[in-house]
């Protein structure tokens, strides 16, 4: 038998599921004293080559609180033609679609391997993928220019049916029309005042006016992508245009008096953004991409006021209650971000200055709306420029790798209930039978929308055991759980993704052991990190760290063997081994302690943090530091200043940044030059390998990764 | 005259003469040259006595009148040199004739000489002689009607005669008319008129029109005298009434009254036709001697014969007077042109009274403003309060200070007093002028106005010579000049800083409405060439004023025309609600600079909105986008807003349609005149601290609430046109022409005027389009060569005659090159402390600029009958205190008229009958509020034609005469219809085209073959090349080069269904609407001034 790491790894290759534990405590009580959560990380996308999707609509379950899909552990009577819901238990009628099957012409969704499928959904047109440009203007000449570029090259990635749109803002915000020719045509709203979704629909010409003239049905198809088309128009109509209108943009030309900051009405810009697409295209896929280069000043959603000598607010300011706008601008990112979540978009923010953006305050855009955030410090930074060309990347199929409007439904079966959730996505607020009284994350619910998601993106989800302690399950039994994750493929179809896992149960009081060795260290880091950093969103950071203590303890206290008054006895078993070191690592990460870091760049390191799939995560929360030598091939080293040795070169990867330290020895010699010698030749790839290896993390990640080179003197 | 006197007739009258001889021989005795007349008179003569005959019997009238009448027309030239001889030889006839004669020639001697005329006429003249600018006009109903008739000449007779002639001289005009018959063409009633020819030069008598109302009246009158018994009393008065009186018939002593005795004496008038000073004897109305009159009316009929050639008269014989018989505007508008005309005016002396606005003349500034720039109701005012009250003339300048000056004429010089700004009295801080006395040779000044000493300024100091006046006054304008500018410093400038150049900002509305009528485009193709006349400074290559656009429709559009643009740039914003400006930079921009970028946009604006369907507009957004845009600018400038419909989006400033007739004649009736919201008024304040004038086009189809909508305008010193249901084939060129002028004229910006007064008097209210935030200071946005600011002033102390009273009108404006200046307008004005100065120094037309200007906005507060009767009421009150305080004493029943107002009734009577206070059926209620505003910031000029238009003869005179033809008064009777006329008021300008026009002139002028050929209601003559047409059109030309509107030609054929249009215009009729005609209106003043006195 595969040990449980096979298991586990192979789990996540065809499910992008991995469960904290893969064998489950069979009931509530014990599943409490088990310290971590039964949860998983799903990645809902993860990218299967391997996995074609099928042609047709899923066969779900009749019973309406169910409605659970056909899958490979559904009892399935041939000769009947019935199926049986193996999580209601529902008996039900194949479609007629499905009268020749047998147990050897079996539907993909009933085999096996296929515990992971996709089905496209024929029905409806498909609506075209909007990307609506929201342009910060007051930026330095130079990286306007860098960003015009970086603007318009991205055109040329964009599928040639792809809205686009363009807002630019900055003492004022412009909603360009595009498909204007020898004038060009912008509507301009009031960088001050906060206007409802009404107010702007009516404002650009959106809403129809009631139509007192001819009431005729057939005129009102037609002109409703006329009226869109004015402000999201395909882009390859307005190719031209709109190149040459990025190449126009100029810097904002309100002055600036000395010792102001320039105006910027971030706030009533993303909002005219939002109000644009929820009038026109509601729940279909679109991005509304932020460039802002500074934080908002004016109007709703304004972070800092225009006065240079009252700096942006710090963590200082903020734990003593001094930050005067951050409250009130929350609130209003809060809300845009709800409302475009209610509509399906997703927001962006590409923040790039050397002093924060405001990111604490608009982190809930991205956050809520599965956006992306990017932090730089210019746009006239390889990071910025070659981070933005990878949104548009795209997988083997020539599709973006990007996904919208998608909502992730969990189905349990009945000895579970989903508890809640932790990543890029808002609830539903659908209360199931499976839904728990508990919530971790966002909760009270058995559907969560994710607006943006890409192939990477990973939700850690929450369940509780509710099955009684005297109720017990029959040997053998298992727990079924199913994903189903509606999407909006890049393609512009409409996709059902389904995955549908089970695992054992097993007695805690018999097969603690058997438990024990299915338990996931890495999952539960991820998960219990994620847990403590969105507590920490609203919690003291010491509380959080008291309680990530008390739980590392508790763990312990459950699965450590030692002898009372003993340390040196304590012992942990292999799959738990790794798992306090990640807690200790957490403990001081970014994502817990904000010590030296800006609210942004906090705020900026939990949006990543809670996004990622497993692999990042851990490396997120604990380093990799490789050490390079001529002794063999690189090695892991500890994250220790031992670890510094002058004839290493050592690489370290924290994610977000990837720094190569030469050894002292090591400088010299390159200084000497001894690379460029022939002879020394082995010289030359040692120095390369750390090179190529970083280069590979680069070309691997989103954002791009900032890359420093030390080289003691 | 005795050769004249037909030998028959003349005996008659000889005996009759006796009496007369004493008054006629005296004021004839001048007039006998007239020889010409003669036989005419002759003619008369002879009917005449037989009339005489009749007299004692009422009855026998009847059959003479009804002969004579048509005779008088005819006579009317004839009879008045015949009469003239007369007065010589006959009394009778001389005097009636004589007086018209004399009158004339008379007239002349006023201007010069005022009165030295009237003295040539008896008793009568006499009096006047004094008071020369009084007429008098004999109210004798009877008399009027008679008079109309050649009567003037036989009633004298009568009079002079006694009793019996006066009736008979009423019937002897009119068997003079039947013998004149071939007079009566000219039509008797118009005698005036029809004398035309040879009246013309009579006329030029005119300014002794004054002097004629005495004879004229006298003849008349004496007859109708006679008739009502009242002789001796009338006599009494009237011989001493000057001319200026009209005496009321019945009542007048034949005798000495020779204007009363005018009453019966149709002969009245002729002359009155021909100078108004005259009395109308109109027994009925006014006159005890109704009952007489009456008697008169009936017997007369043979009047209404007389009438015939008029048509009306015949109707109301009984109580008419005879229109001819009353002040005529165009005699005296004639009279003034031929002795005044022709010299300059020198501004030297002090309290000067002006040429009429109507006469050409040139202005010698020597230290007072050019009336031009200012003119005052009255010349010389009143010493004390007291005196004012008692007068009721309102005090008043009419104040336009940056009037365009004919090219004869220098425009001010400007001064520069260097960094410490100009010169100022410290304590009332008025602005160095002429007036400033220099003392303690030369050290210190006297302020003239405040009497504070002051220092003088090292650097200005001058020694004075022997006069005490510096030896360089004539170097210096501000010590020799009335007015003149001055740098200002940058003290007088906004947040003390030096101005920018201003700019002009064009807002076109490009809703469904506008752009159908194919204004849109009309507008764009325009202002492509447009912009290139730019007003500019004096000798600059090129303009400084700056350019925007914006289009609208419920949302606002700007465009962004910066140069280095490829292609204009559209922001649209739709906030209404919150208005601002979107872009700074590029949104004004220099003309040459931005041309292509700006021609591009211009083309592309009516592409754009072909296809609208947008048909929401707003307005009070739109006005503060340009405000804002000039504040964001800080430049002051002027808006240009064309705009088609009530603004109904949903947006600050919104309208409801609220026009509802049912309200006229209402108390609620001015709510019609008022802002629908208080919105319209903050708005217009807001644009005027930032010195944003707006002009407004309109361009309705229907109800925009002009009322409000003019609100902006008029309280930012902008202008308002108005074109309803424009369409471009019919009104293109109107359009245009005015939007030139207007974008090129020059305008100064962010103006403040002040006007300064010697104590004793100060401004107290002031009239105009203009804001005012405190009690003193007019502030205008924008002010240009047009408008015109009416300022009243109050007593608030004594003044006295040696010093008189100065005014210093003191604007500070930006010049449209951005330049800081004060403009600086002095005059000075005597006192009195007699009535009768005052009354001789008054100028009608500022007057009723004045008063239609008070009523106009009276209207804002109280009803408008309220507002009429206000009217009235002061004009009753204003001629009754002349005649209790400085007419002689005459009876009670003449009205008397001060020669210098003696258009005051006719006029005030058109004001009356204005559409604004007496609206027409067919007036909306947005042309109302567009005229009130209108009027609002008229100068005299403009007023006096507004209200009483021209209405010119075409065909009468030889085509080969290139002269404006003579115009006559604006009445139906006065259209004969085998002419062609042409009426102007300065805003609408109708050619009337009689039925019966001959052919040969149909064919030059409208190149068709007959009058039925002729289009109506057409707007453009053809062009052809002969001489009638070429003049016409000239004609046409050069009227409209008078007003600064363009005025569109309406044809109107007679009897077609447009005339009713065109006489609305025939203000001296009565009016559909109900306005009293002239001779009733005459009438109903009489009857209240004779209250008031009794």
């Amino acid at each position: 038998m595969a040990t449980y790491l096979e298991f586990i790894q192979q789990n996540e290759e065809r499910d992008g599921v991995r469960f904290s534990w893969n064998v489950w405590p069979s009931s509530r009580l014990e599943a409490t004293r088990m310290v971590v959560p039964l949860a998983c990380l799903l990645t809902p996308l993860k990218e299967r080559p391997d996995l074609p999707p099928v042609q047709y609509e899923p066969v779900l379950c009749s019973r309406p609180t169910c409605k659970a899909i056909l899958n490979p552990l559904c009892q399935v009577d041939y000769r009947a033609k019935l199926w049986a819901c193996n999580f209601c238990f529902q008996r039900n009628q194949f479609p007629p679609a499905y009268a020749g099957i047998s147990e050897v012409n079996q539907p993909a969704e009933l085999m096996p391997q296929f515990s992971t499928i996709e089905y496209v959904i024929q029905r409806g047109a498909p609506s075209p993928l909007i990307f609506l440009y929201v342009v910060d203007t007051c930026l330095e000449d130079d990286d306007l220019q860098a960003l015009k570029e970086s603007l318009q090259m991205s055109l040329s990635l964009l599928p040639p049916d792809a809205l686009v749109g363009l807002i630019t803002f900055g003492r004022m915000v412009q909603v360009h029309e595009l498909s204007c020719e020898g004038i060009s045509k912008s509507y301009v709203f009031r960088g001050t005042k906060d206007l409802t979704a009404k107010q702007i629909q009516d404002m650009l010409g959106l809403t129809k006016p009631a139509m007192p003239v001819q009431p005729m049905r057939p005129a009102q198809p037609q002109e409703r992508p006329s009226v869109s088309s004015r402000f999201l128009q395909p882009i390859h109509k307005i190719d031209m245009n709109l190149t040459d209108l990025l190449g126009e943009l100029q810097r904002d030309p309100w002055p600036v008096p000395q010792g102001k900051r320039p105006l910027r009405s971030t706030g009533v810009a993303l909002s005219i953004a939002v109000g644009l697409l929820e009038g026109t295209f509601p729940n279909t896929g679109a991005r509304i991409m932020l460039f802002t280069g500074g934080p908002p000043t004016q109007g709703p959603g304004m972070v800092v006021g225009d006065e240079l000598k009252v700096p942006i607010r710090s963590w200082h300011d903020i734990e003593k209650d001094n930050a005067r706008f951050m409250k009130k601008a929350t609130k209003h990112y809060e809300m845009l971000a709800n409302r475009t979540a209610a509509n399906g978009h997703c927001i962006d923010i590409y923040a790039c200055a050397l002093d924060q953006t405001g990111l604490l305050e608009m982190k809930c855009c991205p956050n809520l709306t599965g956006g992306y955030m990017v932090m730089g410090d210019s746009f006239n930074t390889s990071l910025f420029k070659q981070t933005f060309q990878r949104i548009f990347s795209k997988d083997f199929n020539g599709n973006f790798r990007m996904a919208f409007g998608a909502t992730l439904e969990v189905k349990t079966s009945r000895e579970l209930k989903v508890a809640g959730a932790i990543g890029p996505c808002v609830s539903l607020n659908v209360k199931g039978p499976c839904v728990s009284e508990n919530e971790l994350g966002v909760g009270g619910t058995s559907q969560w929308k994710i607006c943006g998601l890409d192939p990477t993106t990973t939700l850690g989800i929450y369940f509780e055991v509710v099955n009684q302690h005297n109720a017990p399950i029959p040997q053998g039994g298992r727990g079924a759980i199913q994903f189903v994750t509606h999407y909006q493929h890049s393609s512009t179809q409409r996709r059902i993704r389904v995955t549908t896992v089970a695992r054992n149960w097993a007695d805690v009081q018999s097969q603690l052991k058997h438990i024990e060795a299915a338990f996931d260290q890495e999952a539960a880091a991820v998960l219990m990190a994620r847990l403590g950093v969105f507590r920490a969103e609203t919690e003291e950071g010491p509380d959080v760290l008291r309680w990530l203590d008390r739980q590392l303890i508790r763990l312990c206290q459950k699965f450590g063997q030692y002898n009372k008054e003993d340390p040196m006895s304590f012992r942990l078993s292999d799959s738990f081994s790794l798992y306090p070191q990640f807690m200790f690592h957490l403990r001081r990460s970014p994502f817990l302690q904000v010590f030296n870091n800006s609210p942004d760049e906090s705020s900026y390191y939990r949006h990543h943090f809670a996004r990622q799939d497993l692999t990042q995560s851990l490396i997120m929360i604990q380093p990799i530091l490789y050490s390079y030598s001529f002794h063999g091939p690189p090695e892991p080293v500890l994250l220790d200043s031992s670890s510094i040795l002058a004839d290493r070169i050592l690489l370290m990867d924290t994610f977000f940044q990837i720094v190569i330290y030469l050894g002292e020895t090591i400088a010299q010699w390159r200084k000497a030059g001894y690379q460029d010698m022939p002879e020394y030749e082995n010289f030359k790839h040692l120095l390369q390998a750390p090179l190529d290896d970083a280069q590979e993390i680069l070309q691997a990640r989103f954002p791009m990764p900032r890359l420093d080179f030390f080289c003691p003197k | 005259m005795n050769v004249n006197q037909s030998a028959p007739p003349v005996p008659p009258f000889g005996q009759p003469q006796p009496v007369y001889p004493g008054y006629h021989q005296s004021s004839y005795g001048g007039q006998p040259g007239s020889t010409a007349a003669p036989t005419p008179y002759g003619a008369y003569n002879g009917p005449v006595p037989g009339y005489q005959q009749t007299p004692p019997p009422g009855v026998s009238r009847a059959p003479a009148s009804s002969g004579a009448p048509p005779a008088s027309t005819a006579q009317g030239p004839c009879g008045q040199t015949a009469y003239g001889q007369f007065g010589q030889g006959d009394v009778q006839n001389g005097p009636s004739s004589g007086v018209q004669m004399q009158r004339l020639p008379g007239s002349q001697p006023f201007a010069s000489a005022p009165l030295a005329p009237v003295v040539s006429q008896p008793a009568v003249l006499q009096p006047y002689g004094p008071p020369p600018t009084s007429a008098q006009v004999t109210a004798q109903l009877a008399g009027m009607q008679i008079s109309g008739a050649v009567a003037p000449a036989p009633p004298a007779s009568g009079l002079g005669y006694g009793s019996p002639t006066s009736l008979a001289s009423a019937s002897g005009s009119f068997p003079n008319s039947g013998l004149y018959g071939s007079y009566p063409q000219g039509q008797a009633p118009p005698l005036g008129q029809g004398h035309p020819g040879a009246q013309p030069p009579q006329r030029s008598v005119p300014p002794q029109a004054s002097s004629f109302t005495p004879p004229a009246s006298g003849g008349p009158r004496m007859p109708s005298m006679t008739g009502p018994l009242l002789p001796g009393q009338s006599f009494g008065g009237p011989p001493v009434s000057q001319p200026n009186h009209v005496s009321s018939p019945p009542p007048q002593a034949l005798p000495p009254g020779t204007q009363m005795t005018g009453p019966p004496g149709p002969p009245p008038p002729m002359h009155s036709s021909q100078q108004p000073g005259y009395q109308l004897q109109q027994n009925g109305s006014f006159g005890p001697a109704r009952g007489p009159q009456s008697n008169y009316g009936s017997p007369y009929p043979g009047a209404a014969t007389f009438g015939s050639q008029p048509g009306p008269p015949q109707p109301l014989p009984p109580k008419r007077l005879d229109p001819d018989a009353i002040p005529s505007p165009i005699q005296v508008i004639e009279d003034d042109r031929n002795n005044r005309g022709s010299e300059p005016f020198v501004t030297g002396v002090r309290g000067q009274v002006p040429p009429l606005v109507t006469t050409n003349f040139l202005v010698k500034d020597q230290g007072n403003a050019s009336p031009r720039y200012i003119r005052c109701t009255s010349y010389n005012i009143p010493c004390t309060s007291d005196m004012a009250k008692q007068a009721q003339v309102p005090l008043a300048a009419v104040i336009k200070p940056l009037a365009r000056l004919p090219p004869e004429e220098a425009s001010p010089y400007v001064v520069d007093h260097g960094e410490s700004g100009p010169l100022r009295c410290n304590r009332c801080k008025a602005y160095m002028c002429p007036f400033m006395q220099f003392v303690e040779g030369g050290r210190r000044f006297q302020c003239c106005f405040c009497s504070c000493i002051n220092d003088v300024p090292p650097q200005y100091f001058q020694h004075l010579d022997h006069t005490g006046k510096r030896v360089d006054a004539y170097d210096r304008p501000e010590l020799s000049l009335g007015s003149y500018e001055f740098l200002a410093t940058v003290d007088y400038c906004k947040n003390n800083k030096f101005p920018i150049p201003p700019a002009f900002i064009f807002m076109i509305d490009v809703s469904y409405n506008a752009v159908r009528s194919g204004l849109v485009r009309l507008l764009c193709e325009e202002l492509k060439s447009l912009l290139d006349f730019l007003p500019r400074e004096g000798g600059a290559e090129e303009s400084a004023i700056r350019v925007g656009f914006v289009t609208y429709n419920k949302v606002l559009h700007f465009y962004n025309v910066k140069s280095s643009l490829a292609q204009p740039q559209m922001m649209v914003v739709s906030d209404v609600g919150d208005m601002f400006v979107p872009l700074l930079d590029g949104f004004l921009v220099n003309v040459s600079e931005s041309r292509a970028v700006i021609t591009s946009l211009l083309d592309q604006i009516p592409e754009m909105f072909a296809d609208t369907r947008e048909t929401e507009t707003v307005f009070a957004p739109v006005v503060q986008a340009g405000m804002e845009a000039l504040k964001a600018a800080e430049c002051a400038g002027k808006l240009f807003l064309f705009h088609t419909s009530l603004p109904i989006a949903e947006a600050p400033g919104k309208l409801k349609n609220r026009d509802d007739r049912k309200l006229i004649n209402t108390d609620k009736e001015k709510t019609l005149f008022q802002p629908q919201s208080g919105a319209y008024q903050t708005l217009a304040k807001e644009c005027v601290a930032q010195g944003c004038c707006v002009d407004l086009f309109l361009f309705p189809n229907q109800y925009v609430d002009v009322a409000t909508l003019s609100v902006v305008p008029q309280l930012t010193g902008g202008s308002v046109y108005k074109y309803a249901c424009f369409q471009v084939e019919n009104d293109q060129e109107r359009f245009l022409s005015d939007l030139r002028r207007d974008v090129q004229k020059v305008v100064g910006f962010d103006a403040v005027m002040r006007v300064r007064t010697s104590t004793g008097i100060r401004a107290v209210d002031f009239f105009g389009a203009f804001y005012m935030s405190n009690t003193t200071d007019v502030e205008l946005a924008g002010l240009d060569g047009d408008k015109t600011v009416t300022v009243e002033f109050k007593h608030d102390d004594r003044l006295n005659e040696e010093n008189g009273a100065l005014l210093q009108c003191a604007l500070l404006y930006t010049s449209c090159a951005g330049q800081r200046r004060l403009r600086i307008h002095n005059l000075a004005l005597n006192c009195c402390t007699q009535l009768a100065d005052l009354y001789r120094n008054c100028e009608t037309d500022t007057l009723i600029n004045y008063m239609a200007k008070f009523a106009y906005r009276g209207v804002l507060s109280s009803p408008v009958k309220t507002v009429r009767d206000t009217l009235i009421t002061q004009c009753a009150q204003i001629l009754a205190c002349y005649r209790k305080n400085c007419a002689s004493p005459s009876s009670a029943g003449q009205l008397i008229l001060p020669e210098c107002m003696k258009l005051l009734p006719v006029y005030l009577n058109c004001v009356l009958k204005s559409e604004v206070l007496q609206p027409g059926a067919e007036v909306t209620t947005d042309d109302r509020a567009y005229v009130r505003q209108l009027v609002t910031s008229m100068d005299v000029a403009e007023t006096n034609v507004f209200f009483y238009p021209r209405l010119l003869p075409l065909t009468k005179s030889p085509i080969e005469n290139t002269t404006e033809p003579p115009a006559v008064r604006a009445s139906e009777e006065r259209l004969s219809n085998g002419d062609i006329y042409l009426l102007e008021n300065g805003l609408n300008l109708f050619l009337w085209v009689g039925a019966s026009v001959q052919q040969g002139v149909v064919q030059s002028l409208f190149g068709v073959s007959s009058f039925s050929q002729i289009t109506s209601g057409l707007s453009v003559l053809p062009v052809l090349d002969n001489l009638l047409s070429k003049k016409v059109r000239g004609l046409i030309d050069s009227l409209r080069a008078q007003r600064s509107r363009y005025m569109k030609l309406i044809v109107v054929k007679q009897e077609d269904k447009l005339e009713m249009l065109f006489k609305h215009f025939l203000v001296e009729d009565k009016s559909l609407s109900g306005g009293a005609s002239y001779v009733d209106f005459l009438c109903h003043m009489h009857k209240e001034i004779r209250q008031l006195l009794s």
